[in-house]
C-alpha cells in the first residue's frame, strides 16, 4: 500500500506536532534545569508553524487515509482554536510551573501529544480514529493532571480522572463496536447510510446511541456525567486545568458534533430529546452548585459545566427534526462561536488564578482574592472583565456568544429553552460577581511583610493581554469570528 | 437616507456626545491624582456643552428621528450602530448631560477613597445611559442597557454605606433578571418582525396577539424593575440608602427613567394591542405604587429611604401618565420624568450635603437645620415644594398633565392618583418641618457650616430649572409635542380632543 502525498499534507499539522513533541521529550534530558524555557519556546514555534499551515488549508476539503480523516474548514477551525488554547496554556505555564517547582520538560511534550490527539478527534471521520484521538488526548491529560506529584490532591485528581476516564472510554468503545455491528463499518458516512435506512428499529442501535451519549457526555462534562470535573479541576495544576477546561472541551465538542450530525443525523429525532434533557439539567446543576463553592477552581469547574450546557443549546437546535439549512447552520456555528469565546474568557480567568498563586501558600480560595483591587489593581480589573464576560454581560465577548446561542434557540422555536438559559445566566452572575465583590468591596486583611510576589512573567503578560483583547474585541466586533464559524459549518455534512 | 422617518446631519454629533465621557474616563487614568476631580468636571461640562446645540438645532415640528447615524456593526444578523433622537429622548439626553457635572461636584469631597476609579465609573455610566436614550437598534440598546449594570454595581458596592454588599448584589440581580428577559423578547420580536433589529421598522409591524401578549410581559418585567413599579420596587430603597450621593442621584434621576423610556419606546409602539389589553393592570399597578410609595415614605426615619419611597410614588405618576395613552398623559409623563430627575436628584444632593456634615441620614439627628444653615434650608424647602407639586414649580405641570390624561381615561383612577399628591404634601412637609425647623434634640447641630460655593453651584442650576419649567414649560413641551402625537397616532388610539391646558 502506497501512501499518496496528499494524505500526508492533509495531516501535516499533526505530523509537525508529533515531531515537536518527540523533539521536546528527546531534548529534555540534555537541557539544563535552568533552560527548560527553551522547550516551551520550541513548542510554541511548532504551534505557530501549524497555525500557518492550517490557515492556508482553511479552504481545502481533502479526505485522506481512505476516509479515516477529513481536512475541511470545520476541522481547521477547531484546530486553530486548539493551537490558540495550547499556546496560551504553555505561555501561562512558564512562570506557574516554576512557582510550583514542577518545571519539567516533559510537561510541554505531553501538552503537544494531547493536542495531537485533539486534532485527530476533530478531523477524523471514522469512529475508531476518533477513539484513538480521544485516548491520546486523555492519556496525556491523566499524566498532566497528576503533575504536582508531591501533592496528594493532584495525585488524587489524576487517579480519579484516570479511572473514570478509562471507564467512559470503555463505554464509548462498546458503543462503537455495536454501531459497527449494525453498520458493518466505523466510517461515519457508512454509519449514516445504514442508520438512514434502518431507523431505530434495531435495539443494538438504541444501546449504541445511549453508550455514545454517555461516552461523549463524560468528555464534554455534562450532567449527569460531570462528577469528575470539580475534583480533577481542583487538584490538577492550574495551567492544566485551563487546558482541560478549554482545549479538551473544544475538541470533544468538535468530534461530538461531527459524530452526531454527520454519522447519527438520521437518528436526530431520537437523540434530540435526550440532549434537551441533558442541556437543561447541565445548565441548572452547573450554575446552582457553583454558587456554594469556596474554591475558585471548583467554582470555575462548575461554571465550565454550565457553559457546556449553554453550548448544548446549539446542539439541540441543530438536532431539531425540522431544523434544516439556516437553522442548523446557526445552531452549529453558535456552538463553535461560543466555545471560541469561552476559550478566551476561561483561559484568562485561569491565568489570573495561576498568577495569584503564591509560592507555598494556597491562592485558590475565593477568600484569597479579598481586597485584591487594592493590592493588585490590574489583576483585579482583569478578573473583573473575565467574570463579567463569563456572566454574559455586554459589551464583552461572553454576551456575543450567548446572544447567538439564544438567537438560534428562538429561531428554532425553542423560546422556552432560551428563557431557561437566560434565567440561569442571571443566576450565574451571582457567583461570578461574588468574586468581583470579594476583590473590590472587601478590605484586605492587614498584610504582614512585603506583598507576595505574583507568578508574573513576560509570557504571562502575553496571555493576559491576548485574552483580554479577545474578550473585549470579540465583544465589540465579532464579525470575523462569525463569518469563520459560518463558513466552517457549511463544510459539515 | 431613503427612510422617511429619519433625518440626517453631517457631523456625528450624537456619537460625540455619547462617547466623550468614555474617552474622558480613559483619560482620567493618565492625569495626576490632584487633577482627577477637575478633569472629570471639565469632561462632564464639555459633554453638556456639546449636547446643548442638539437642543438648539432640534426641529420640534417633526416626529422624525434627528441627528441620526447608522453604521453596520454586525453583518449577520444585521445589527447596526444606529442612533438618533426625537422629542421624547431629547429631554432625557439633556437631563443626563446636565446632571453628570452636578454629580461630579457632589462627589468632590464626599468620595475620598479611589477617587480616580469613582469618577471614571461615573463617566462610563454616563456613556451607557446616553447610549440607551439614543439607540435605535434593539441590540445596541440592549448592550448599553446592560453595560450600565456593572458600573452602577461598583458605585454602590465599592463606595456605598455599611450594608453596601447586600444592596449592590440585590440591585444587580433584580435588574439583571429583568433585562435577560428583555433579550429574549428582543429576539422574538426580531424573528416575528421581519429579521431586523431596527426599532423604527419593528414598530411598523403588526404582531399577532399571542406574540404581543408574551412580549408585553417580558418587556414589562425588564422595564418595571427599572422604573421600579410595584411589586418590583424592593431593590430601590436598599440601593438608595447604601449608594453614595452621586450614585443615588444617578439611580433616581436617570436610571429609573430608562424603564419608563422603555415603555414609551418599545411597549407602546410595538405592542399597541397588548398595551390596550393590559392597560387596566398597568394603571392599577401605577396607582398602587403611588399610594404605597407615599404611605411607606410617611413611615421613614431615614431621609434617603423617605426620598426613595417618594420616588416609587412619583414614578407611579409617570407610568400612570404613559398608560393613560393620550397626549396629555404621555407628555405629562415625559415631563414628569425630567422633573423627577431634577427634583429628586436635588433632594438626594440635599441629603448628601447633610450627611457630609453630621454623618447621619436620620431625620431625628438632623433636626432644626434652618438656624445654622439658612441657605440649605431655603434650598431644601424649594425642592420639597417642587417635589410635592406646588403650582409654579416644575412638578406641578407634569403631575397636572398626568392627572388630566388619567381623568380622560378614568375619573376614578385620577381621583385615587390625586390622593397621592396629598400624601406627598404630607410626608414632604412633615420632613421639612422636622429637618429645617424642628427642635434639635441633644444633637449638636448649632455649629454646622452652611452651604459653600461648590455646593451652591450644584444647587442653583437645579433651582433655576425648577422654576423655569414650572413657570414656562413650553420649550420642553413643544420639543416633545410632535413625537408624542406621532406615538399616539401610531398606537392608533382614539384622539382625545382637549386643548392642552397651559398653566
Amino acid at each position: 500500500m502506497t501512501l499518496p502525498l496528499s494524505d500526508l499534507t492533509a495531516v501535516l499539522p499533526e505530523l509537525i506536532i508529533v515531531a515537536a513533541a518527540c523533539l521536546v521529550l528527546g531534548l529534555d534530558p540534555i537541557t539544563p534545569a535552568s533552560r527548560k524555557d527553551w522547550l516551551a519556546w520550541l513548542s510554541l514555534v511548532s504551534l505557530a508553524v501549524c497555525a500557518g499551515v492550517t490557515s492556508s488549508q482553511m479552504h481545502l476539503r481533502v479526505s485522506a487515509f481512505s476516509d479515516l480523516v477529513l481536512l475541511d474548514p470545520y476541522a481547521c477551525f477547531w484546530k486553530l482554536l486548539l493551537y490558540l488554547a495550547s499556546g496560551l496554556t504553555i505561555l501561562m505555564s512558564l512562570a506557574y510551573l516554576r512557582t510550583e517547582r514542577i518545571h519539567l520538560g516533559e510537561y510541554y511534550g505531553f501538552i503537544l501529544l494531547s493536542l495531537c490527539g485533539m486534532m485527530i478527534m476533530v478531523s477524523a471521520t471514522d469512529l475508531l480514529t476518533i477513539y484513538l484521538g480521544i485516548e491520546l488526548m486523555s492519556l496525556s491529560l491523566y499524566v498532566l493532571a497528576g503533575f504536582k506529584r508531591f501533592e496528594a490532591r493532584s495525585l488524587e485528581a489524576a487517579a480519579k480522572y484516570f479511572v473514570l476516564g478509562a471507564f467512559s472510554s470503555g463505554i464509548l468503545l462498546y458503543g462503537i463496536s455495536l454501531l459497527f455491528g449494525v453498520a458493518g463499518s466505523t466510517r461515519l458516512a457508512a454509519i449514516a447510510a445504514a442508520v438512514g435506512s434502518r431507523g431505530l428499529d434495531d435495539p443494538a442501535l438504541v444501546v449504541a446511541l445511549i453508550l455514545l451519549v454517555v461516552g461523549f457526555g463524560f468528555k464534554i462534562a455534562v450532567v449527569p456525567f460531570h462528577m469528575w470535573t470539580p475534583d480533577v479541576y481542583e487538584g490538577a495544576p492550574t495551567s492544566v486545568t485551563a487546558f482541560m477546561a478549554v482545549a479538551s472541551k473544544a475538541a470533544s465538542f468538535g468530534a461530538f458534533l461531527r459524530v452526531f450530525l454527520e454519522g447519527l443525523g438520521g437518528l436526530k429525532a431520537n437523540w434530540y430529546g435526550l440532549f434537551l434533557v441533558v442541556c437543561v439539567a447541565t445548565m441548572v446543576l452547573g450554575n446552582v452548585v457553583a454558587i456554594v463553592q469556596t474554591n475558585i477552581k471548583r467554582m470555575l469547574a462548575y461554571s465550565s459545566i454550565a457553559h457546556a450546557g449553554y453550548a448544548l443549546i446549539g446542539v439541540v437546535v441543530a438536532g431539531q427534526t425540522e431544523a434544516e439549512g439556516a437553522v442548523r447552520t446557526l445552531g452549529v456555528s453558535s456552538v463553535m462561536l461560543y466555545l471560541a469565546v469561552y476559550a478566551f474568557m476561561t483561559l484568562g480567568a485561569f491565568a489570573v488564578v495561576a498568577m495569584l498563586r503564591k509560592g507555598g501558600l494556597e491562592g485558590d480560595e475565593i477568600e484569597d482574592f479579598t481586597g485584591l483591587a487594592k493590592r493588585q489593581p490590574l489583576a483585579a480589573f482583569l478578573m473583573l472583565v473575565f467574570m463579567v464576560s463569563l456572566a454574559g454581560i455586554p459589551p464583552t465577548a461572553g454576551f456575543i456568544g450567548k446572544f447567538y446561542l439564544f438567537m438560534a434557540a428562538v429561531k428554532a422555536g425553542l423560546t422556552w429553552l432560551a428563557v431557561v438559559a437566560v434565567l440561569f445566566a442571571a443566576v450565574s452572575a451571582y457567583y461570578y460577581l461574588r468574586v468581583v465583590m470579594v476583590m473590590y468591596m472587601r478590605d484586605p486583611e492587614a498584610v504582614e511583610g512585603p506583598l507576595p510576589r505574583l507568578a508574573m512573567s513576560p509570557a504571562m503578560t502575553i496571555v493576559l493581554a491576548s485574552t483580554l483583547a479577545g474578550v473585549i474585541l470579540l465583544g465589540l466586533y465579532p464579525n470575523p469570528l462569525v463569518s469563520v464559524t459560518t463558513y466552517a459549518v457549511l463544510s459539515l455534512k | 437616507m431613503s427612510d422617511p422617518t429619519i433625518q440626517t446631519t453631517g457631523f456625528p454629533w450624537l456619537t460625540a456626545v455619547v462617547f466623550l465621557p468614555l474617552a474622558g474616563a480613559v483619560m482620567l487614568f493618565f492625569v495626576k491624582e490632584s487633577l482627577v476631580r477637575w478633569t472629570a468636571l471639565v469632561v462632564a461640562l464639555a459633554d453638556l456643552g456639546l449636547s446643548l446645540p442638539l437642543w438648539l438645532l432640534f426641529d420640534p415640528s417633526t416626529p422624525r428621528m434627528q441627528f441620526t447615524e447608522r453604521v453596520s456593526w454586525i453583518a449577520s444578523p444585521s445589527i447596526n450602530y444606529s442612533i438618533g433622537i426625537d422629542g421624547i429622548s431629547l429631554p432625557l439626553l439633556l437631563l443626563t448631560t446636565f446632571l453628570t457635572p452636578l454629580c461630579v461636584l457632589a462627589s468632590w469631597k464626599a468620595i475620598e477613597a479611589r477617587i480616580r476609579e469613582f469618577m471614571a465609573t461615573m463617566l462610563i455610566m454616563e456613556t451607557a445611559m446616553l447610549g440607551v436614550f439614543v439607540a435605535l437598534d434593539l441590540v445596541l440598546f440592549y448592550v448599553f442597557w446592560e453595560a450600565m449594570l456593572i458600573p452602577m454595581y461598583l458605585i454602590i458596592g465599592v463606595w456605598g454605606g455599611p450594608n453596601r454588599l447586600y444592596a449592590a448584589m440585590k440591585f444587580f440581580l433584580y435588574t439583571l433578571v429583568g433585562s435577560v428577559l428583555l433579550l429574549i423578547a428582543i429576539l422574538v420580536v426580531f424573528f416575528h418582525g421581519g429579521q431586523t433589529f431596527d426599532m423604527l421598522l419593528l414598530s411598523r409591524v403588526g404582531y399577532s396577539p399571542t406574540v404581543q401578549n408574551w412580549v408585553f410581559w417580558a418587556f414589562f418585567v425588564a422595564f418595571a424593575v427599572k422604573v421600579p413599579m410595584f411589586p418590583f420596587h424592593t431593590w430601590l430603597p436598599d440601593a438608595h440608602v447604601e449608594a453614595p450621593t452621586a450614585g443615588s442621584v444617578f439611580l433616581a434621576s436617570l436610571l429609573l427613567k430608562m424603564g419608563a423610556y422603555g415603555f414609551l419606546r418599545f411597549t407602546l409602539p410595538m405592542l399597541p394591542d397588548a398595551t390596550e389589553t393590559f392597560t387596566p393592570i398597568m394603571v392599577a399597578l401605577s396607582l398602587i405604587a403611588i399610594l404605597y410609595g407615599a404611605y411607606m415614605a410617611l413611615a421613614q426615619a431615614d431621609l434617603k429611604k423617605l426620598i426613595a419611597y417618594s420616588s416609587v410614588s412619583h414614578m407611579g405618576f409617570v407610568t400612570l401618565g404613559i398608560f393613560a395613552l393620550n397626549a396629555q398623559g404621555i407628555e405629562g409623563a415625559v415631563l414628569q420624568m425630567v422633573n423627577h430627575g431634577i427634583t429628586t436628584g436635588a433632594l438626594f444632593l440635599c441629603v448628601g450635603a447633610i450627611y457630609e456634615r453630621t454623618h447621619s441620614r436620620m431625620i431625628a439627628d438632623n433636626a432644626g437645620l434652618a438656624r445654622p444653615m439658612p441657605r440649605f434650608a431655603t434650598v431644601l424647602v424649594i425642592f420639597a415644594l417642587s417635589s410635592l407639586g406646588l403650582p409654579g414649580t416644575n412638578s406641578f405641570v407634569g403631575e397636572f398633565l398626568v392627572l388630566v390624561g388619567t381623568f380622560l381615561w378614568s375619573q376614578a383612577a385620577a381621583a385615587i392618583a390625586a390622593l397621592g399628591v396629598i400624601l406627598a404634601a404630607v410626608y414632604l412637609l412633615w420632613m421639612v418641618q422636622r429637618v429645617a425647623f424642628g427642635l434639635p434634640d441633644g444633637h449638636n447641630t448649632e455649629r454646622l457650616r452652611d452651604l459653600n460655593l461648590r455646593e451652591m453651584a450644584t444647587f442653583v442650576p437645579l433651582v433655576v430649572l425648577v422654576f423655569w419649567i414650572g413657570l414656562f414649560p413650553n420649550p420642553v413641551l413643544t420639543a416633545m409635542h410632535a413625537s408624542v402625537n406621532n406615538l399616539i397616532e401610531h398606537v392608533d388610539l382614539e384622539e382625545v380632543s382637549l386643548a392642552v391646558p397651559n398653566p
